[in-house]
């Protein structure tokens, strides 16, 4: 199987130098015969990516160690649902993972476009094949996924503890889907930039697809950081962590993009801003591929050092110096069409905002790069961490969110003071209000800038609020539908907007939720025995019992606590930590390494609309030291007191392992029959769900805005316009609401 | 053994796959008259491009005045600035039909 694995591979790679090849004769000769068979290439590729993908899942699916990827990431011990997710914890399976799904996306959209577009498209193909051809070169040449062993070992290493969470099966395909979709629009800037069809066409293509990939990079990074609040121990969700960082300016640069495009689609303007906010949404995409690859910088979130950064460097290169150069050398059919009628219109609110979120991009590229930059300029790598990022940040999100609430309430073109005041009266008001409440009635002066993103983002659910109703009034208006089926097709028939606007509602509730569990969270690091008890943000919270328990697998020692205020029972928290064995420690016997391996923990959440309480246990394995040095000692005089025979004797080994089984469990069963103080970690935060709601709220609002106006009102609208052609022009009819 | 005849399989499956375009154009041109040089490069490429861009330039508009009628219906536009907005639309959308006629790309493909 590892030889048709590899064998896919390498076809891979001749049909993609093929493709490219095909292409690009076919769009310089204008051929299409050539421009179809560089587009099957596509297809082809797709199907044999499919094909290794499939090789690699059924190998980790039967725990074929022969694989060295199944054996360093896998175990016979690993849980089936992880076992389908293990390929892409390796940086060997994470690569095939790339190639599979650039090689689908570009599949889908010259699927899509293969009567469209014809000029461009050829390019485009060339340029996705490239970025096919420069991952299936990683895959063949540095980070073989398929490579074996002649002698393979009975068990695997075992996938990373940590990753065994359930936003880990879905996280890394999202990232990975927002990274590869937003080579597609590059792939087509770069056509159109080529062939100097500079017009609508390419962007109403590309639109849905740069929106698929801000919705799935978005979602991955929220998946991410549910992963890091449940799973890594430091009660957060947002490290300002490098990989975390290259995955948000991506995302940023895209939320630009799919608000100015729509500036070029309406005015026919911002085309040079808009062509290269394209190309550095890939161009980071690809940074941030590389961040996670090269070990470059410190993270937990990268596969560490590795061989594969001087190939990125170079094609970051290569992305960057080629856009630049199209750029400047179709400047001049890249001018616009229009200016701006009144700094009051919905274009030059997407226009400031386009600004702040470029300004957020430069200032997390050059802080997150920072310590290399000082590196390099003074030889020594200077450590940035939150606090460098917040005073920039803040004031940006701010802005941002202000923006957008004003931009749904306000008009394209032109708006008059009375309209004006028509439309903000009712938000304002609301934000004021919520800016006085929170001053009367909470201690939320004590922290400005949180105060300021409560009241703000009450703004501007309530100016989105507002907007449904009005549209939903004016649809009532026309068809006199009952409520909800007007809202219903307020929404189907204007996905985009209302889809958008539920995005901006989304985010101001994700704000408010990281406004508020930043700057009033409560923690408490304490070390109590069984029955005493620690106070946090007025919880009383109780360590009643320790827990524990021992497994081939692992070993766990865990708490119980019971929280409490104003003497009344709120919740029963349950925590743990777990030890996994490390066989492979040399320094390690035969006891300690069931204690001195890789450990994750398990959180106790009781999770709130208003608050989360959130807990983790740290045991201090310190009073086990003795008995475990001292079991070690003894197994290893056991062990060599075995004559060969003996030791190869099936009912030895066996009874070998029952004993040592057995030591561990008593050892571990001490923490519960003989309990010393163990320290905790006890957190209160303040509108942590809010977060994971406005997230879904984005996807939401992500989805209707990216799910396709059906065909039947296409046609109808077509039949309609069509109807209207010979008297006047084709104008819409008078009920869009 | 086996494994290399799978191999081989889908070499040749691939080969077939990504040549059958160029193995059916020349199909086809051998049926047809020796002078001929193919559909697509006979055909004037820069003016369907042109028809291309200007009916997604035209579905743009109509987007565009949908877009200010519900503007007006919920209370964004005056009276005034909607008369104003929508009649530089239609004018436009006038200009970009017209420039659609002239190229030859009348047929209304819709929003």
């Amino acid at each position: 199987m590892a030889l048709i694995g590899r064998a896919l591979l390498i076809l891979a790679l001749l049909v993609i130098v093929y493709g490219i090849a095909t292409s690009l004769y076919g769009a310089r000769t204008g051929r299409a015969e050539w421009v179809a068979s560089g587009r099957r290439s596509v297809y082809t590729l797709a199907g044999l990516m499919v094909g290794a993908f499939a090789i690699l899942e059924i190998a980790f699916l039967r725990s074929d160690f022969a694989f060295n990827v199944v054996a360093n990431t896998s175990s016979t011990t690993t849980p089936t649902f992880y076992k389908l997710a293990a390929p892409w914890s390796s940086q060997q399976g994470s690569l095939l993972l790339w190639v599979l799904l650039l090689s689908l996306w570009s599949s889908l959209i010259l699927f899509l476009t293969r009567h469209r577009v014809r000029e461009i498209a050829p390019y485009a193909t060339a340029v996705l094949l490239g970025f096919a051809g420069f991952f299936a070169s990683l895959a063949v040449f540095y980070a073989n996924p398929f490579a074996t062993s002649a002698n393979p070992p009975p068990q695997g290493a075992g996938l990373d503890p940590l990753l065994l969470h359930p936003s880990m099966m879905i996280h890394p395909p999202m990232l990975y889907s927002g990274y590869t979709l937003l080579t597609v629009p590059f792939a087509f800037a770069v056509g159109a930039l080529i062939t100097g069809r500079l017009g609508n066409e390419w962007l109403m293509i590309v639109r849905r697809f740069a929106l698929a990939a801000w919705l799935f990079l978005g979602i991955g990074i929220l998946l991410g950081a549910r992963w890091s609040y449940t799973e890594l121990g430091w009660g957060g969700y947002w490290a300002w962590d490098p990989v975390e960082n290259a995955a948000l300016m991506p995302w940023l640069c895209a939320t630009a993009f799919i608000h100015s495009i729509m500036i070029q689609e309406k005015r026919g303007m911002l085309k040079i801003w808009n062509a290269s906010l394209v190309l550095a949404s890939a161009t980071l995409a690809i940074l941030g591929t590389f961040l996670v690859r090269s070990g470059i910088l410190d993270s937990i979130h990268a596969f560490g050092a590795s061989t594969l950064g001087v190939p990125f460097v170079v094609l970051i290169g290569v992305m960057v110096i080629s856009s630049i150069g199209l750029v400047i050398w179709r400047r001049p059919q890249l001018q616009s069409e229009a200016q701006l009628d009144s700094l009051l219109s919905r274009e030059a609110i997407f226009l400031l905002q386009n600004l702040v979120l470029v300004a957020m991009v430069f200032v997390i590229f050059w802080i997150t790069f920072f310590p290399l930059i000082s590196e390099a300029l003074t030889g020594t790598k200077v450590s940035v961490g939150p606090p460098a990022f917040r005073p920039f940040i803040v004031p940006l999100a701010l802005v941002l969110v202000l923006l957008s609430g004003i931009g749904p309430l306000i008009a394209w073109r032109r708006v008059t003071a009375s309209n004006l005041r028509r439309n903000f009266t009712f938000p304002v008001l609301v934000g004021v209000a919520t800016c006085a409440t929170l001053l009367l009635a909470s201690d939320a002066n004590a922290r400005p800038f949180a105060l300021i993103m409560f009241s703000l983002g009450a703004f501007v659910i309530a100016s989105v609020v507002q907007e449904l109703w009005r549209g939903t009034s004016a649809r009532r208006a026309t068809t006199h539908d009952p409520l909800p089926i007007a809202f219903g097709g307020l929404i189907r028939r204007n996905r985009r907007r209302y889809g958008g606007y539920i995005v901006h509602a989304g985010l101001a509730v994700l704000l408010i939720g990281v406004a508020g569990s930043s700057s009033f969270q409560h923690s408490n690091n304490v070390t109590l025995a069984p029955g005493q008890r620690a106070t946090v943000d007025g919880y009383a919270i109780s360590y009643v019992r320790p827990t524990a328990q021992a497994s081939a697998a692992k070993v766990t020692f865990g708490a119980v606590l019971s929280v409490s205020k104003g003497g009344r029972h709120v919740t029963t928290l349950t925590t743990a930590r777990s030890f996994y064995p490390a066989p492979d420690d040399p320094t390690l016997g035969p006891i300690s390494d069931a204690f001195n391996g890789q450990a994750d923990s398990q959180v106790g959440l009781q999770a709130g609309l208003t608050r989360d309480i959130w807990t983790v246990v740290n045991p201090d394995l310190t009073p086990l030291q003795g008995l475990i040095t001292d079991g070690d000692r003894k197994f290893l005089q056991l062990m060599t007191s075995l004559t060969p025979a003996q030791a190869s004797s099936p009912t030895v080994v066996n009874w070998v392992r029952d004993e040592r089984a057995q030591a561990i469990t008593e050892l571990t069963d001490r923490f519960v029959t003989h309990p010393w103080p163990v320290s905790f970690l006890l957190i209160v935060s303040p509108l942590v769900t809010w977060i994971w709601l406005g997230a879904i709220i984005i996807a939401g609002g992500g989805l209707i805005a990216l799910w396709p106006v059906p065909a039947v009102a296409r046609r109808r609208a077509a039949s309609r316009s069509a109807s209207r052609r010979p008297t006047a022009p084709a104008v819409p009819a008078r009920e869009t609401a | 053994m086996l494994a290399f005849l799978v191999v081989l399989a889908i070499l040749v499956v691939v080969v077939l796959v990504v040549t059958g375009p160029l193995r059916h154009a020349a199909a086809t041109a051998a049926q047809r008259a020796p002078n001929w040089t193919g559909e697509d490069r006979a055909a004037p490429g820069s003016e369907r491009a042109a028809v291309a861009e200007l009916e997604a330039a035209r579905a743009a508009k109509y987007r565009e005045i949908r877009d200010a009628e519900l503007d007006h219906r919920t209370g964004k536009l005056s009276d005034e600035d909607y008369e104003a907005v929508d009649h530089v639309l239609r004018a436009e959308a006038v200009e970009i039909l017209r420039a659609l006629d002239r190229v030859g790309g009348g047929e209304d493909s819709g929003t």
